[in-house]
């Protein structure tokens, strides 16, 4: 019996085989290569069911290297228990570093948040991705709805942005636009980080496992979100609320309540942003007309 | 009219056939055999050698029994199906040198957008009930390059009021309507875009006689008010006769007759067009 003992891992490098790392990079090409448009690919089985992130963790696994330091947030959280384990599972397999601080990272798998700090050209921000396709919430069928893309016939993409202005009062929470051509679903950030696609120096990478699709926005893409003449997109409006710890205003806030379950505070959502505040380490900001707008309001 | 720069629309040898023709599936076929299946292939010949001018302003009826090919007839205009061979032109689309139905799906879709309106006998073929009666109207709006929701709001509301559909229930789904009321906001969507071209295809079959009385009288003030050249599908001789100026008569998917819609109804020459006649109650 020959016994195997050249390689010490039961798994492959970065868990995944090679072969299918190589298939899932020529996608991502593919996707650069088309920003915003959906490309199919195999979506391998992993040790997390589909749907808790595997797509970002495909693109992750297949991109990074043992040079790579890497940092996974969950809806800003660091800490959180899906950050941790799969920070843990990729720092095992991948043998990279990993960090909790956004300037250090390489690589950012990020769900429902971009960090507060400003990418740069050297970083890559990998979304997980639950709905890649936004024609579905108006179209069923696949078939079509790649049809529609094809034909760029988004006639009832704009009439569901006019119903849910009708109804709600709100565009807000719409898709975006990606170099004047696709239709593309911003993964479900928040409408506050939406602005921070368009033009960004940082390489955006999408990845949906459940649905098998890939997609990316590369740096310095136009990404507009969808909005009418007199109505228009607006990032999310805290009322003036500032952070608890920080007392920052102009940051993403989340609500959270306290023990009787009728008084709530804010506190900035971002972990690491927050820390470095409170380090007096503040890092720069995104710069977007709706933060610059925001800054000078609250500064009056 | 005289032939010129006065003709909106102009199809030369329309032909739609299902399955597989053979080389003389279209001569076997006709009101001459009384069929339109080819006996050698068993291919159904929808209409064939359709030739046909509208002019501008004008209001064109298509009448015949059912399965004689006229709803094919405009729903290869309106480009619903693909047509087998033939070629449609229009005025004011690329000075009427091109062949319409050879454009691309994207270029159908805008000239569709912009110079057509189609209102099919089924409100649910010519609205979403997923969305709102104003959000289809809107549709029609948003494709039009309006994208002013204000003006969106304004326009479909006056377009509501002039089919007397209750503006207050505009953002309700026309699913919760009657058939009357749907038929109504039909129309308000397919003339949003003051289209210079609409089909009509079986506009009032379905309505009880008052509602159809309603619509045929408001389809009659709006072609008035805004000059809409239209093409009206019926096989009821007496919408024909209140809409149109000039009919033509389908029987096999082939036109057996055509003249003055006043004509056609007082003195019809083709034997099919006679039986027609003779059969108005």
């Amino acid at each position: 019996m020959i016994e195997l003992k050249k390689f010490r891992r039961q798994y492959n490098y970065a868990f995944i085989d090679e072969d299918t790392k190589k298939e899932i990079r020529r996608k991502l090409l593919k996707a650069i290569c088309i920003p915003g448009y959906q490309v199919p690919y195999s979506s391998p089985e992993m040790p997390v069911s589909r749907g808790w992130g595997t797509g970002a963790l495909h693109i992750s696994l297949a991109i990074i290297g043992k040079g790579d330091t890497y940092k996974v947030i969950d809806q800003g959280d660091d800490a959180s228990v899906n950050a941790c384990n799969i920070r843990s599972f990729v720092e095992k397999t991948a043998e990279c570093k990993t960090t909790f601080d956004t300037g250090k990272a390489s690589v950012i798998q990020t769900r429902h948040r971009v960090p507060e700090e400003e990418l740069t050209e050297d970083q890559i921000i990998v979304f997980q991705v639950p709905d890649p396709e936004p024609l579905r919430q108006v179209e069923p069928y696949t078939k079509i709805t790649r049809q529609m893309h094809a034909e760029g016939d988004y006639a009832k993409m704009w009439v569901a942005l006019y119903e849910s202005y009708v109804q709600t009062g709100d565009i807000s929470k719409g898709p975006v636009l990606v170099n004047d051509r696709y239709i593309m679903s911003p993964s479900p950030i928040q409408a506050w980080d939406i602005p921070n696609l368009n033009n960004s120096r940082c390489l955006n990478l999408f990845g949906a496992g459940r649905e098998k699709r890939i997609y990316a926005v590369p740096p310095y893409t136009k990404v507009e979100p969808l909005e009418f003449e007199d109505v228009k997109f607006n990032i999310n409006d805290f009322n003036g609320a500032a952070c608890k710890r920080s007392g920052e205003k102009v940051a993403f806030l989340e609500e959270i309540f306290n023990e009787d379950g009728k008084t709530s505070y804010h506190m900035v959502n971002d972990t690491n942003y927050l820390d470095k505040i409170m380090d007096n380490n503040r890092p720069k900001q995104w710069n977007n007309k709706y933060l610059v707008k925001k800054r000078k309001e609250l500064n009056n | 009219m005289e032939e010129g720069k006065d003709w909106l629309l102009k199809v030369e040898g329309l032909t739609k056939i299902y399955g597989n023709p053979s080389e003389d599936t279209v001569s076997r076929t006709g009101p001459l055999f009384n069929s339109n299946i080819c006996p050698k292939t068993g291919a159904v010949v929808a209409c064939a050698d359709i030739n046909l001018t509208l002019h501008s302003g004008e209001v064109l009826g298509i009448v015949g029994e059912s399965g004689s090919g006229k709803s094919t007839l405009v729903k290869l205009l309106y480009f619903d199906q693909e047509s087998t061979s033939g070629a449609a032109y229009l005025n004011d689309y690329e000075d009427g040198e091109q062949d319409v139905l050879k454009i691309s799906n994207q270029q159908k879709r805008h000239l569709k957008n912009h110079k057509m309106g189609m209102v099919y006998q089924n409100p649910r073929d010519g609205l979403n009930f997923r969305f709102s009666s104003g959000g289809n109207i809107a549709e029609k709006l948003l494709m039009a390059d309006n994208y002013h929701v204000g003006q969106i709001r304004e326009k479909a509301t006056a377009l509501l009021t002039s089919t007397e559909v209750p503006v207050a229930r505009m953002d309700e789904s026309p699913k919760n309507f009657s058939g009357g009321m749907q038929q109504r906001v039909q129309i308000s969507k397919a003339i949003a875009n003051n289209p210079p071209l609409l089909f009509l295809d079986e506009v009032t079959t379905g309505l009880d006689v008052s509602v159809q009385a309603k619509v045929l009288d408001m389809i009659r003030r709006l072609q008035k008010d805004m000059g809409i050249s239209m093409i009206v599908v019926s096989h009821d001789l007496s919408v024909i006769r209140m809409l149109t100026d000039r009919t033509m008569v389908m029987k096999n998917g082939r036109i057996v007759e055509q003249g003055l819609t006043d004509q056609i109804l007082q003195d019809p020459q083709h034997s099919y067009t006679q039986l027609l006649v003779s059969s108005l109650l």
